[in-house]
């Protein structure tokens, strides 16, 4: 009896239906999903993150409901009788107010949109800049590649809050300038990467036959190799974003990034800086949030890697169930 | 090896001077930009302007600046010179001179903290993989990775700090303290217990999660399982065998990760109100004192260089391979 008779004759495989047609050939990208979908860290992460996009998008309408706007001091019952910040659960204010009356969770709403479009836009043009400087530098190699090559590792190992108070003394701090920041600190992580994977694809055979079929050098570089570089660029990319999150709330807590009054995570925890501890919730829900979607983020990058290659080491897995494909 | 240093300090210098040259021209030469206006900061008088004009030497061609500006930047005393504060009217340099014991502190010990902890969780972690050690030192990993430096903080100071004061148990000291090594040591301790794992933890856990594959990786090694049959005691074959020869990459991240901690210091100097250089150029920004954070800015790229430097000795001296190359 041959294996595959085998595994047609097994009463839970899914092949049965379809043994009659043959083996089904799969995507990796379908292979990747089947992984993650068993894959209990990754499927908790996807939702915290969902949940977070729904607050963000929810943002105008958690303000009407509650009748607070983000930037509205509620002069009228926005603070208590001697001027100080309401605790959570007091009337129409369920994480409370802040030091000027405004509305914790409607900020914090508001501040998700900051965070998931810096983490998003940032890292997207990151991603994009990378992969094409990458590979020009590992498809032309040559002198083009030593100074490529050399720039990314100058720009790993700037100190990058410095440069971004360089950039802020002079221009002032914005949100365009800290997306184009973080975009020029992360996208050198990710043209290495793709360089040396560059420089390995091109001596391949399918590289060669492109060629010899007249393929020019633009054709060959994205449409016959990128396809073979998204995986590492994906796993990167997500693990980018909470990195870019992170850095937003830095900037934006040290008074460099995003301006007050638009609220964002990391200068309402700077406003809460200012207003001392007895104020508790003004730091623990900022904190709390901004925790929950890097650490989403994190597993769920460190969940494709696993499921991209699973022989790589993570740090953190869920216990899978029993595979059944 | 001297062959090799020698030119990573050539190559360091070039850095120097391309972030010099930067800086000169952010600052100095950008088009439609008065510089003096710039420099004189919020209280400008016509007679400050001409005064800065006269020192400058802003009416002159852009290259005799630059060449002015290069002149003051020789460090030889009575040389150089970064200029005077347009707030307190200090010098510059003075105002780094009493800062630079503060970083100096803090750097120095919190290496060690990050360094200890982190090597020390990895070889834990390594020797009994999948042992509740081991997942122990994965929830560090995992915490330390997505927890922002300024979150840590806050949160250090929060919970140790006020609500152990506020309930009577004052052991770690007020944000804001501050007390010269030279002083009382033991007090300069006490003083930055806090700032000290603020700055640490972070790194220590990218450092385990890094000793920890390194270490099992070499663990594998042949000549680990000969010095096992020798009959080499567990405790020699780990800490003299392999974890020499682990050490290496951790080295390398040693290097990546200075540009992080000068970030990372400047957060927690600005939490924990440490009069370092950190809080001075954040400071600085926030009242327009160009002439102060330029100074910064330049002192602390030549750190950054220097550290690099100091780094790619000690990579040689561990690595062999690198010495020859």
């Amino acid at each position: 009896m041959s294996l595959s008779a085998i595994d047609v004759a097994s009463p839970e495989s899914p092949l049965e239906e379809r043994a009659a047609g043959g083996i089904e050939a799969r995507s990796p990208l379908r292979l990747v999903l089947a992984r993650l979908r068993t894959d209990r860290v990754a499927i908790a992460s996807v939702v915290v993150i969902l949940l977070i996009v729904a607050l963000a998008i929810a943002a105008p309408l958690i303000a009407g409901i509650t009748g607070h706007g983000p930037t509205d001091t509620n002069v009228d019952g926005g603070t208590d009788a001697n001027g100080q910040p309401l605790p959570p659960g007091s009337a129409g204010y369920l994480l409370g107010t802040d030091n000027l009356g405004r509305d914790i969770l409607v900020r914090i709403a508001y501040g998700a949109r900051i965070s998931l479009l810096v983490g998003v836009l940032a890292t997207a043009i990151a991603a994009v800049v990378g992969v094409v400087i990458g590979l020009v530098a590992g498809y032309f190699g040559g002198w083009l590649d030593s100074i490529l090559a050399r720039v990314m590792d100058v720009v790993l190992s700037f100190p990058y809050v410095l440069f971004a108070i360089v950039l802020v003394s002079v221009f002032g701090p914005s949100l365009p300038l800290t997306i184009l920041v973080i975009a020029f600190f992360s996208f050198a992580a990710i043209g290495r990467i793709v360089r040396g994977q560059a420089l390995s694809q091109r001596e391949k055979e399918y590289v060669e036959a492109a060629h010899s079929l007249g393929a020019g050098n633009l054709r060959i570089m994205f449409v016959d190799i990128l396809p073979n570089l998204v995986a590492p660029v994906i796993v990167l990319a997500t693990l980018l974003i909470p990195a870019a999150i992170i850095f937003e709330a830095t900037l934006s807590f040290l008074g460099l990034g995003v301006v007050p009054p638009t609220p964002s995570w990391g200068n309402m925890l700077s406003d809460a800086e200012g207003v001392g501890f007895q104020a508790w919730w003004f730091y623990i829900f900022p904190m709390l949030f901004l925790l929950a979607t890097t650490l989403a983020f994190n597993l769920l990058g460190d969940a494709i890697r696993d499921a991209l290659d699973p022989r790589t080491e993570r740090i953190f897995a869920g216990r899978r169930k029993k595979k059944n494909a | 090896m001297i062959r090799f240093l020698i030119r990573r300090i050539i190559l360091g210098l070039i850095t120097l001077w391309v972030i010099i040259t930067l800086v000169f021209i952010l600052y100095y030469a950008r088009p439609g930009v008065d510089p003096a206006r710039e420099l004189a900061g919020r209280a400008v008088t016509p007679a400050l302007l001409a005064n800065i004009n006269k020192e400058y030497g802003f009416d002159q061609p852009v290259i005799i600046q630059y060449w002015h500006y290069l002149e003051r930047l020789i460090p030889i005393p009575g040389h150089f010179n970064l200029g005077t504060s347009n707030t307190n009217r200090l010098p510059v340099t003075t105002i780094i001179a009493q800062a630079v014991p503060i970083d100096l502190s803090l750097a120095a010990g919190a290496a060690i903290l990050w360094t200890v902890l982190g090597i020390g969780v990895g070889v834990l972690a390594a020797r009994r993989p999948r042992s509740l050690m081991d997942r122990g030192a994965t929830v560090f990993v995992l915490t330390g990775v997505s927890m922002p430096v300024f979150i840590l903080g806050l949160l250090l100071l929060y919970v140790l700090y006020y609500l152990l004061t506020i309930h009577g148990i004052a052991i770690f000291p007020k944000p804001g303290s501050w007390t010269p090594i030279t002083t009382n040591p033991l007090e300069w301790a006490h003083d930055l217990i806090l700032p000290w794992i603020t700055v640490a933890l972070v790194i220590a856990a990218t450092y385990s999660r890094l000793t920890r594959s390194s270490l099992l990786e070499t663990l594998g090694e042949d000549y680990i399982r000969t010095a096992r049959a020798k009959g080499l005691s567990e405790r020699r074959v780990v800490y003299r065998h392999a974890l020499r020869s682990s050490l290496t990459p951790i080295v390398t991240q040693f290097g990546i990760d200075l540009a992080g901690v000068m970030g990372g210091a400047i957060v927690t100097e600005s939490i924990f109100g440490l009069p370092g250089l950190g809080l001075a150029v954040v400071q600085a920004i926030q009242v327009q004192n160009l002439p102060v954070v330029i100074g910064i800015v330049l002192v602390s790229a030549f750190f950054v260089v220097a550290a690099n430097i100091v780094v790619d000795a000690l990579y040689a001296v561990l690595d062999p391979r690198v010495r020859v190359s």
